[in-house]
């Protein structure tokens, strides 16, 4: 049902909690199945150098914060201002067509946290 | 995916009994005969379907003529709320008033949503947050032109037995006050050869149940409908069954079905008691390991196999995939779970909130299971459902709910 990427994102989801050196943070969430995402940025030289995440959902929305993290680490702003929520089904090989809003969970969240981290 | 299977999903199906596929496989090659053909090959049939009926009315405490096999639980279902329906309309001239549940299964709600259409209309009790319909619903819902009630004996999520006694006394009153056509109808498919269901006792008038839930095969079932009780065929074709299920039995799943109702009746305490015992086990020992958690639906009035576990601040497919990565199935009614993305109705019914602050696992247990496969779970869950919760970006336990 799922890909073996997802399954890794579920059983070692990467860089995982709270960032309190954060440079903004950014709020996604989906009123229907009521996932949440915290997704944390650090921001040096218009450089993203370090992402991190909270999540409460299913496995897919898991699978897309743990994954987005790693596409935008190393990546500039504008970069990562310019993903779309193909760029992460993609990078978990593929999602079931009912759970492709997952990835748009993820890139929500991404665009929260640059809206913030332009408002300052 | 580790070597280890262990299978804790008993209410959606079941093993198939080695005896029960033995009790099969001469009616595929050997006695392939027409049950409804005269000459010996038919007979031997014949013979085949019949020695199955008795059984079957043997386990139910019911007679064999009062037994009609079909291809299972959602046939069963929607011939017996369709075929009372018709049967009311015949008389009547008229679209009726039937009484159903908020939780019932999917093969009832949606057959009355069917007949809703066609202008009957249908009262959904409440359940409340045990899990119970009650009586005085049932009484305050009941009209003069009330054809059916269906109310299912145990609900396939949470386990919860419903007061069928009660209520067919309730049916049983109005009968006698002139209201001679008002039917009770039960779907028996979780409690049938789980815990003791006689027809009599219970005081229904039509009942359904299906093999695969008790190891036996797929597609065959059957409802009981009380000598006297006029349905109207929904199936149109031959005079197979009494004229109320045409089409050719199959004789190996009936013959199937007959050696799976033996079994059940057999071993039933048995099997009882040892569910019971690892499903207390496995409850007793999540308790003790994890905080957060609480149980869905009445903790005594239930079947001795289906635990059903709430597990706050982690989502329920995330336990579910976790866990089937270690090799044990179970299944979970939260939000996202099996392609939908609503919740599941059975733990919306008993008022759980919408959100996933909460996921919820079945684990259903059946004569298959060990208390190794107890012991596996208790060792890998805690650490499962801690490590899903450190994602939670809102972690506030609440006080457990045992």
């Amino acid at each position: 049902m799922y890909s073996t990427k997802v399954l890794d994102h579920l059983e070692n989801p990467r860089n995982v909690g709270k960032m309190l050196e954060a440079t903004a943070v950014g709020v996604a969430s989906n009123p229907v199945c009521g996932d949440l995402l915290h997704l944390y940025v650090q921001i040096s030289d218009e450089e993203i150098t370090a992402a991190s995440f909270q999540v409460k959902g299913c496995p897919p929305s898991i699978a897309a914060g743990s994954a987005l993290t790693e596409l935008i680490t190393g990546l500039t702003v504008a970069a990562a201002q310019a993903l779309k929520p193909a760029d992460v089904t993609q990078a978990l090989e593929s999602l079931p067509p009912n759970k492709e809003h997952c990835a748009v969970l993820a890139i929500d969240a991404l665009r929260a946290a640059l809206a913030q981290a332009a408002r300052l | 995916m580790t070597a280890r299977k262990i299978y804790l999903d008993n209410s959606a199906s079941t093993r198939v009994d080695d005896e029960v596929v033995q009790a099969m496989l001469p009616y595929f090659s050997e006695h392939y005969g027409n049950g409804s053909s005269t000459h010996q090959f038919g007979q031997h049939a014949k013979q085949a379907i019949e020695d199955a009926r008795q059984q079957v009315a043997l386990l139910l405490n019911a007679a064999p003529a009062e037994i009609t096999f079909l291809s299972g639980g959602t046939e069963s279902d929607n011939l017996a709320i369709k075929g009372i329906a018709a049967a009311y309309t015949e008389r009547t001239q008229r679209k009726g008033h039937l009484i159903t549940s908020q939780f019932e299964h999917p093969a009832v709600l949606t057959t009355c949503g069917v007949l809703e259409k066609e202008g009957w209309r249908v009262t959904y009790l409440p359940v409340y947050q045990a899990g119970l319909v009650r009586t005085e619903d049932v009484q305050a819902a009941l009209t003069d032109d009330t054809a059916l009630i269906s109310i299912m004996h145990a609900n396939n999520e949470i386990g919860t037995i419903q007061p069928l006694q009660e209520i067919a006394a309730l049916i049983q009153t109005r009968r006698e006050a002139g209201q001679k056509h008002l039917y009770l109808h039960t779907d028996a498919v979780q409690s049938v050869g789980k815990i003791p269901v006689d027809v009599k006792t219970l005081g229904v008038d039509l009942l359904t149940f299906t093999a695969h839930k008790l190891h036996g095969p797929k597609g065959i079932g059957a409802l009981f409908v009380r000598k006297g009780v006029r349905l109207v065929s929904q199936m149109h074709g031959g005079h197979h069954e009494r004229d109320r299920r045409a089409g050719t039995e199959s004789v190996p799943l009936i013959a199937g079905l007959g050696k799976t109702a033996e079994l059940a009746r057999l071993h039933l305490t048995e099997r009882a008691e040892h569910t019971r015992r690892l499903r207390d086990a496995l409850e007793t020992g999540l308790f003790d390991r994890l905080s957060g958690l609480s149980r869905n639906g009445d903790e005594h009035q239930r079947v001795p196999h289906i635990a059903n576990l709430n597990f706050e601040h982690v989502e329920g497919e995330g336990l579910q995939i976790s866990l089937d990565l270690k090799g044990v199935a179970v299944s979970t009614g939260s939000a996202c779970s099996s392609g939908s993305q609503e919740p599941s109705h059975v733990l919306m019914a008993l008022g759980l909130p919408r959100d996933n602050s909460y996921g919820s696992l079945r684990f259903s247990f059946s004569k298959d299971n060990t208390q190794e496969d107890v012991d596996y779970v208790l060792e890998i869950l805690p650490a499962v459902v801690e490590k899903l919760r450190k994602l939670s970006p809102r972690l506030k336990l609440q006080a457990t709910g045992r």
